[in-house]
């Protein structure tokens, strides 16, 4: 099979919506749902024939079944994400700009697969911006509103600011070797100062795609302004593409200097799980909230980076496929009540059970799920990533992040007690929901519960992830 | 030995630096958008200036191919920024960015 087959299949069925897009009069815009979730469903599904790992364009785009098998997990969340987004699109306000919603969300997927399979700084650079840019228009899509407007700026800002200090470092990274190609740079990294402020530039630049701490302050900011769907896909689709191939770069290219970054991360992780859960805390906005839980989670991820193993890796890759389906859940419960009330406060879910039984145990099960409670896969997502690290001999990270995570049981409950023991005067009323926000649901809830059941899964990460460290 | 080369490559870097530093500064102390977006520009100019020199020093034209590559997507950025910039002012009528104080905290 072709070994570029993600990519073009997404360029294709992107072509074919932009010359859907043309013939379609303004009213009749909301006729491009169906066939843009059927089309992405069907590249899901090729997605997983199994395919030929290969290498592209003299080595700058290189397919590994690691790669495939990230690729595929970023297409059902993509997908999960549309599915969602259905109802939220159909509001007048939207009616108009439904085709564009999906366009510029299969631009940034584009990207990121291209990011994924970079084999190249140049590559690895050119998918980030795509995957970056696009996005920002995104978080501006509610263009009446102010806070859409803000997020969108503040966005924009920061991604520009924080790729300039990435490429900075890159541009040393490259006058000391010479060369752009991960393999060929890997061997004549030796830590000499130049390089060492190169990687800190490079850190710091993906620190902010990934929102770590200290370079976290966009992200509350623009999560509570941008549309709920669209901070769904920015808080999981976009973490995650960056989390992967930040952790490939530093196994690959920079896996010689390893001992000076791991004590890096070391601080930045227990900086940021308890920044993200101490401000998560006080959090009385659910969009806010779930942003400074979506920077803990960063943190946890961390845990699975700082030991370079082939079990760092896997426990990298099956955390970000567990959060998918846990965050998106919240998200997706948060964003039709948000749509349908525009209630977004906790004290507005106080008695939420009375009225809405389903989603207030999507509710539930995806928080328990990302605070790791056990049947649900977030806690083997959680327990994984701290074997991990321990079996690196982190005792007393693992320990900090053991603490944070009884801390964030605390307010993970905090929103389950208001949904089923609050008792409210005006809890809000049945919502009706349509059948894609159904159907996405189900998805993210079978996803939760599936996961945690079937161990073969990370099995196989396992086994895709040997030789990649 | 080119023209160029007769430069070290030092005074590049220090060059590109302040150039970058610059820049930074401008991002940060400035509050009005179009300045951030030019202080933006100049950090990127000043990488590419780091990565046509490391290229002429190094007799590899791959930097001088990234450039170009910078060049494009940089526009890419400023024409997204001042969409979303167009957007603010129509609203507010203002573009400084001390206006954007509807999420906080």
């Amino acid at each position: 099979m072709l070994i570029m087959r993600h990519e073009l299949l997404l360029i294709a069925i992107t072509v074919i919506l932009l010359i859907v897009e043309i013939f379609l009069p303004n009213t009749q815009k909301h006729k491009i749902i169906l066939p843009a979730i059927l089309l992405m469903a069907a590249v899901t599904v090729i997605g997983f024939f199994p395919g030929t790992p290969g290498v592209l364009f003299g080595g700058m785009f290189q397919s590994t079944q690691l790669t495939m098998m990230f690729k595929n997990i970023l297409n059902i969340g993509v997908l999960i994400v549309f599915i969602q987004s259905v109802d939220w699109l159909k509001q007048d306000q939207n009616k108009e700009k439904i085709s564009e919603f999906f366009l510029l969300m299969l631009a940034t997927l584009i990207g990121m697969n291209y990011m994924i399979s970079s084999g190249d700084f140049l590559m690895f650079y050119i998918g980030l911006e795509l995957a970056t840019i696009p996005v920002a228009a995104l978080a501006a899509f509610e263009r009446l509103k102010e806070k859409s407007a803000e997020a969108g700026v503040k966005l924009i800002f920061s991604s520009a600011l924080s790729s300039g200090i990435l490429l900075y470092g890159l541009s040393m990274i490259y006058g000391t070797t010479g060369t752009m190609y991960f393999a060929d740079v890997a061997p004549l990294i030796t830590g000499v100062p130049l390089q060492v402020l190169a990687f800190i530039f490079f850190f710091a630049g993906m620190a902010f795609k990934i929102s770590l701490v200290p370079f976290h302050l966009w992200t509350a900011d623009v999560y509570e302004g941008a549309p709920v769907n669209v901070t769904s896909y920015l808080s999981v689709i976009s973490k995650g593409a960056a989390v992967f191939i930040f952790t490939i770069i530093l196994y690959t290219v920079f896996s010689k200097i390893a001992v000076m970054w791991s004590d890096l991360i070391y601080v930045v992780t227990i900086l940021t799980i308890t920044v993200g859960n101490l401000f998560a805390l006080r959090q009385q906005n659910l969009k806010r909230f779930l942003a400074f839980s979506s920077i803990a989670q960063a943190g946890f991820i961390l845990l699975g980076v700082i030991g370079q193993s082939q079990l760092g890796m896997t426990t990298v890759i099956y955390f970000v496929l567990v959060y998918i389906f846990s965050n998106l859940g919240a998200f997706g419960v948060v964003g039709i009540i948000s749509n349908r009330t525009g209630k977004e406060n906790i004290n507005d879910y106080d008695g939420l059970y009375r009225t809405n039984p389903n989603l207030s145990l999507v509710m539930m099960l995806a928080l328990f799920s990302l605070a790791g409670i056990p049947p649900l896969a977030g806690f083997f997502g959680k327990f994984f990533l701290f074997t991990a690290a321990a079996k690196q001999g982190y005792y007393i990270l693992v320990l900090i992040a053991l603490i944070n995570t009884i801390i964030s049981l605390y307010y993970y409950l905090l929103v389950i007690k208001a949904m089923l023991l609050n008792n409210s005067d005006h809890p809000i009323a049945k919502i009706r929901s349509d059948n894609y926000t159904r159907l996405g649901l189900l998805i993210c809830v079978a996803g939760m519960v599936i996961i945690g059941f079937t161990s073969s899964i990370y099995e196989m990460v396992f086994n895709l992830s040997f030789g990649l460290y | 030995m080119t023209t160029l080369q007769s430069i070290p490559i030092q005074y590049y870097l220090v060059f590109c630096s302040l150039l970058f530093s610059i820049g930074v500064v401008g991002v940060l102390i400035k509050r009005n958008a179009l300045v951030i977006l030019m202080s933006i520009e100049l950090m990127i100019n000043s990488i590419n200036l780091l990565l046509a020199a490391f290229s002429a020093y190094t007799n590899d034209p791959a930097g001088q191919i990234f450039v170009f590559f910078i060049m494009v997507v940089a526009a890419a950025e400023v024409a997204i920024g001042l969409a979303i910039v167009v957007l603010i002012y129509r609203t507010t009528h203002t573009i400084d960015i001390n206006v954007l104080n509807k999420l906080r905290w």
